[in-house]
């Protein structure tokens, strides 16, 4: 029984990161109408962001949670403003493939300089240990890093869904050009909601950097399924990503203590069938 | 057919202050060459319509004022300040507003979260009561979906949700589009008591029996020029033309 609450527990922490990072995706999807493949370059930014502030500036890992998404959100907003904006009222496929170079490039540079293995980063002194729940054995950090991605997935759910704020991102998802004539700079809320989608991104990267080590194929390993949930979750849907993120992370573990053979493979048969029954995803609208 | 400069005489007769100035306006979508040459004025406080057939250029004119429309040339002058190569927001924040013919009311918005979406750009909007005593059906629909609403509701929402942000110019294109007859005239109702509150409004019609009941002056548009203008006064003299004009 003891493996079965282990395998939920990994299966709620990946949950954490779908979430985070589906999150992000949707965001960015439903604002600027681009499948940001670049999203796990830039999650692995945050983890080695956290990394050189740690060990080139001595910066701790509660100060790298502010500030690598900050750091990783301003260079998402330049990749934004120099590059993706261009591709307004294109097809799909361009903003696929742009991201997906910028994915490449990123990742080899990194891997030029740092190698494929993995970078140690600690956790911090405040998270480590863990707790005897009875039942099992609960890891501080990991019990964080859930505790916390959840508070920041929903913080951000209310932000888009209930602000004055998100009126204006989701008007603007529907009719930019109605929603800038009435005086609000769209373009300008654009870029910042790319680095708002990148930030997130970060955040999930530098909560996995202690568990995961810092990689520079961390985010490339990630990605797949996390488009996979997106997908699940209904392309541009804010609850739908959060909930299916944490609900797939937990139906994979469950399947790594039910049938392992199948862990790598389940989301995506799940995605077969969400796809062959309700194309638009679990909660997303018919465009 | 009358040239441009003919068109211009009324505006001169109006007694308000020139609040909109459009000289020469060229447009484009695309490689399609839409305006040719657009020429006409609105006075402070007055109602004036854009009559003309389907594709003439009338709703492309209301855009290229906004700034809505990507390629465009010529000078539009608003309170004397030229808007022609500013961004729509800016032109949005000078005191312009536009209600689109589509009505724009946005899906994923309730009705409250469409009212209060455009920001209030300066001093003078009406306030929420005010709005509510033109609209009350809004008042009671405020936490439905916008695109629930009946088409005369969309309409009355697209119209208040201008009206709180203080733009004195309103820009309205085709208010009346698909609506019943009652409906019609509560529009009608609401346009003329906006001129009483002081609003300036450029309308765009191809209703002109709807026009006559609140219109002050009257340009028509034809192949992307203006071909004609009068005042209200002269409308019965003009019948006929207007009638040929129209098609109808």
């Amino acid at each position: 029984m003891q493996a079965l609450y282990a395998q939920l527990l990994v299966g709620l922490i990946n949950g954490s990161f779908y979430a985070l990072l589906s999150l992000g995706l949707a965001v960015i999807f439903g604002m600027l109408n681009i499948i940001n493949f670049a999203h796990g370059a830039l999650y692995m930014m945050g983890a080695f962001v956290a990394y050189f502030l740690l060990n080139l500036g001595g910066i701790n890992y509660w100060w790298a949670l502010l500030l690598a998404p900050i750091i990783v959100g301003i260079f998402g907003m330049i990749l934004e403003r120099t590059m993706l904006q261009w591709l307004t009222g294109l097809d799909h496929l361009y903003g696929l493939l742009l991201t997906f170079g910028i994915a490449l490039i990123v990742q080899g540079v990194f891997q030029n300089y740092f190698g494929s293995s993995g970078l140690p980063y600690a956790i911090p002194d405040q998270l480590k240990g863990g707790m005897n729940l009875g039942f099992m054995f609960l890891p501080i950090y990991r019990g964080w890093v859930v505790v916390f991605s959840l508070v920041v997935c929903l913080a951000t759910w209310f932000l888009i869904e209930k602000t004055r704020l998100g009126a204006y991102l989701r008007a603007a998802t529907e009719n930019p050009t109605l929603v800038r004539a009435f005086g609000i700079n769209v373009p300008r809320m654009i870029t910042l909601t790319y680095g708002l989608g990148v930030g997130l991104a970060a955040l999930a990267g530098v909560l996995s950097a202690p568990i995961n080590q810092v990689r520079p194929l961390m985010g490339a390993d990630l990605i797949i399924v996390v488009f996979a949930v997106v997908v699940i979750g209904g392309m541009g849907s804010i609850m739908g990503s959060i909930i299916t993120g944490f609900a797939l992370g937990v139906i994979e573990g469950l399947t790594k203590y039910f049938y392992p053979e199948a862990s790598n493979t389940v989301v995506f048969v799940l995605m077969v069938l969400v796809l062959l029954v309700k194309p638009t995803g679990l909660t997303g609208r018919a465009a | 057919m009358p040239d441009t400069a003919v068109a211009e005489a009324p505006a001169k007769a109006a007694s308000g202050g020139n609040i909109l100035q459009v000289r020469n306006l060229e447009a484009w979508y695309g490689e399609s060459h839409i305006l040719h040459g657009i020429n006409f004025d609105v006075n402070a406080g007055e109602v004036v319509t854009l009559l003309g057939r389907n594709g003439a250029g009338k709703t492309t004119t209301l855009k290229s004022i906004m700034g809505i429309i990507g390629r465009r040339t010529g000078s539009v002058k608003f309170n004397n300040q030229e808007i022609i190569r500013a961004t729509s927001d800016k032109i949005a924040r000078m005191g312009i507003a536009f209600c689109p013919e589509e009505r724009g009311i946005f899906a994923s918005l309730d009705v409250r979260e469409n009212l209060l979406l455009p920001p209030v750009v300066r001093e003078g909007g009406l306030p929420l009561e005010q709005i509510f005593d033109l609209f009350p059906n809004l008042k009671e629909r405020l936490n439905s979906q916008g695109t629930k609403l009946s088409g005369g509701e969309q309409q009355m929402l697209a119209i208040a949700r201008i009206l709180r942000t203080g733009a004195s110019f309103l820009m309205l294109d085709e208010p009346t589009e698909g609506l019943a007859p009652v409906i019609i005239q509560q529009i009608g109702h609401t346009i003329a008591r906006l001129k009483k509150e002081g609003f300036t409004i450029l309308l765009v019609e191809q209703n002109f029996r709807f026009a006559s009941t609140v219109a002050d002056r009257y340009y028509v548009v034809e192949h992307g020029k203006i071909i004609d203008g009068f005042s209200n006064a002269e409308l019965a003299a003009n019948m006929d033309k207007l009638h040929t004009y129209l098609g109808v």
